[in-house]
Formats: C-alpha cells, structure tokens, sequence
C-alpha cells in the first residue's frame, strides 16, 4: 500500500503486548523479533508480489530473495518458509505455477532455508511470496535506530529497478537493462549481510518499496540525528538514469516523494533523475548499513570482494539537521 | 490548432510514449497533452524536456492536466 496509508489503518489499534516481543508493529522495522531464551530470538517476516518480470522461473527467485531480504537486515538467519501462492487457475497454465515454484524452492536451497509447507488460493492475479522465520541471538538484532553522528551510510545494490520495470512495461528496456535488473533482484542479501557481521555495525535496513528517500526517513524519524545523502555516489542500474530522465518513473515514487519531501532538503545542483532514482521503489534492493566512519571504505572493499561489485558509501549520519535529509 | 495526445485514462508509460511518439512524427511546433494522474503530468513533462521540448503551459482541471509542450 502506499507510504502513510497502512499508518491510518493501524492507528489507534491496540495490539497484544509480550514482554519477549524485542521487535514488534510499533517501530516500522524490517522484520518482527520475539526472544525464545537469553541466546536466540526468533525473526519473521512475510512479503509477496505481482510478477514484475515475465520469466516465471525468475520471478520466484526474486520473489523469494525479496522475502528472504528482511531477515538479513536485521542480522538473523533465515531457516524455514512457507509459500504463499495466488494464481489463476482457469486462464492460467499450472506449469507457470510449476516454474515460479523451482524458482522460490531453488533461491530457498542457496540460502540454506527449508520449504516447510504453505497456503494457495485462486485468484484473478497471480501473485507470490514467502512468510520467512530465522533466528538471531537476543543481543545482536541491527534495527534502524542506533546510529551515531559521523556514521557513514553503505548501500549493496544500485538503484533504478522501478524505473527499468517501468521500462519494460513500455517495451523500452535494453536487454542488457533487463538482464542487469533481473540478477539484481534475485540476488540474496545474504553474503551482503555475512561481511558486515565484522564490521561495527549500528544500524541496518533493505531498500524495498519506500525507495532510498523513504527508508532513509524512517531511519531518521525520531532519531535525533539528520542524514546526509550523496547523490553523486549512489549506485544506479545502466540506463536507469536515462529512462528516470525521459519520464520512466513509477506512479509509486511520486507517492514516495509526495509522503517524504517535507522532511528532505536538496542542493540545487542534484540533478532530478537520480532524485526520482532515490525515490524509486525498489524490489529486493539492497542493504543499507551504518558503520562507524573509520570502517565504511574498508566494510566496501570487502564487499566488493565478495562480489558486490555496486557497494559504496552514499552518506552520512550528522548531528544537526536533526529529522532531516540532506541530499547534495 | 495544436495537435492534441489524449492520454487519459492510461497510466505509465503509455501516455509518455504516445508524446513521444508524437513528438517523433516532427510536423508539430506545439502539442496539447491531456492526461488524468500526477504521475503522467509529471513523466510527460519530464519526456518532453528530454526531448529539447519546453514546458509552455501547465493548466489542472476536474479531469486532470492539460500540458502544452512547444518546440523552438
């Protein structure tokens, strides 16, 4: 649903409270945490979508890598999920089903996760995803507070896959734009998450649909600290730039921008199409980590060693203007 | 009389792409876009200054937007 829209729901909803629930509704973060005993919590998360590409076989992948994502950024390890499949049945071949499927199952296998069962349903549109649980130790769960004044921010994927979606829609996008994307999406976060585990690490989310700009706000909602983001520095696909700059851009990072501008204040010399980029919603984006200054070049030259060749240090955590984002 | 692209009705990219298209025919100076969401307003502007095309006018209605985008 569109940013500011699920909040009017849920206001005002009294919801149970337990005093192991370390993570719960109340602090829009990734994933909820509900602590077991004093050495493991559990992690769980559930998130499905409409294709957005036309390869059933890939779509699961991406499906399951984007459900997966949540339990990375918080730090856990994913270990068990569930299907969650709406499909068309009468207009539909079952073998699409099939194919979406081997996908999720395959992407599950890479990261270490069993396929503990699920629940379909008939529907005019097809959709899937996973409800996800993984474990964390009590002590060691990465939110999206914590961060310091001076901590730089380090982003893993590039941005732009709304834009190049919207590409595709339009029968636009190169083939190298939709080979580019398709591998982004269906790129766990997992090895990602590994090599920040060696960091000192402070804070932590996935770039999903709020876009850059969003997640980057509900960091800072009620921190106390401001951000700073350097639009020169952040990773975009190949073309995104190019399709953003000729009117490519999704109705969902107007909505984006429209929830957030109040709080963002923007050099002049930021050009527009890599502002829409930092709205763009994203599908399995990628992480975005805040690590001690000292570390951020050297948390990037490991990553990059892992083959996360789009790492880089995008901003920063500054202590004045506090609630704001600075984009220069 | 400008040529007219009446996108309303359809979202992103078709009406980005039916003012492109337009503008890629070449016999117009001056083209009157109608569309009916933020979010096209927005794109078509963005595709016609792409283009080298200027945003001349934007006017908002009950309807939506009518844009009229001219080249030099």
């Amino acid at each position: 649903m569109p940013p500011g829209d699920l909040e009017r729901v849920l206001c005002g909803l009294k919801f149970p409270t337990d005093p192991n629930l370390i993570v719960g509704l109340d602090s829009a973060d990734d994933a909820g945490v509900y602590k077991i005993t004093d050495e493991i919590a559990i992690i769980q998360t559930v998130d499905f979508f409409t294709p957005i590409v036309d390869d059933p076989y890939w779509f699961g992948q991406i499906a399951a890598a984007n459900a997966l994502s949540d339990v990375y950024a918080m730090g856990g390890i994913p270990k068990t999920a569930m299907n969650i499949v709406a499909f068309p049945v009468k207009d539909m071949d079952i073998s699409v089903l099939r194919k979406i499927i081997q996908g999720g199952l395959d992407k599950m296998k890479e990261a270490g996760v069993v396929l503990v069962g699920g629940h379909s349903v008939e529907d005019s549109e097809l959709k899937y995803g996973l409800s996800v649980t993984g474990f964390i130790h009590p002590d060691h769960i990465l939110t999206k507070k914590g961060f310091k004044a001076g901590d730089r921010l380090v982003l893993t994927k590039s941005l732009g896959t709304g834009v190049i979606n919207t590409a595709i829609k339009g029968g636009l996008a190169s083939s190298k734009a939709i080979e580019f994307v398709t591998h982004l999406m269906a790129t766990l976060n997992r090895d990602a998450a590994q090599v920040m585990k060696g960091f000192p690490v402070h804070a932590c989310t996935d770039i999903t649909g709020f876009g850059l700009i969003g997640h980057v706000a509900e960091m800072v909602v009620d921190s106390g600290f401001g951000i700073s983001l350097w639009s020169e520095k952040i990773p975009i696909i190949p073309e995104a730039f190019d399709y953003a700059a000729m009117g490519l851009v999704p109705a969902g990072a107007y909505n984006n921008r429209k929830f957030r501008e109040a709080m963002v204040d923007i050099y002049p010399s930021v050009k527009r199409a890599v502002l829409d980029i930092m709205y763009d919603p994203q599908t399995s984006g990628g992480l975005l980590i805040c690590v001690k200054k000292e570390s951020a070049d050297d948390l990037v030259n490991k990553l990059k060693g892992k083959g996360i060749d789009d790492a880089a240090v995008i901003g920063e955590v500054l202590s004045e203007p506090k609630g704001k984002i600075v984009v220069s | 009389m400008s040529a007219t692209v009446d996108a309303q009705g359809l979202s992103c990219p078709q009406p980005v792409l039916m003012t492109l298209d337009k503008i890629k025919k070449g016999s117009d100076k001056e083209i009157v876009v109608l569309v009916d969401s933020n979010t096209s307003k927005e794109n078509v502007s963005r595709a016609a200054q792409s283009q080298g095309w200027e945003i001349a006018d934007v006017q908002e209605n009950e309807e939506g937007y009518r844009l009229t985008i001219k080249k030099d």
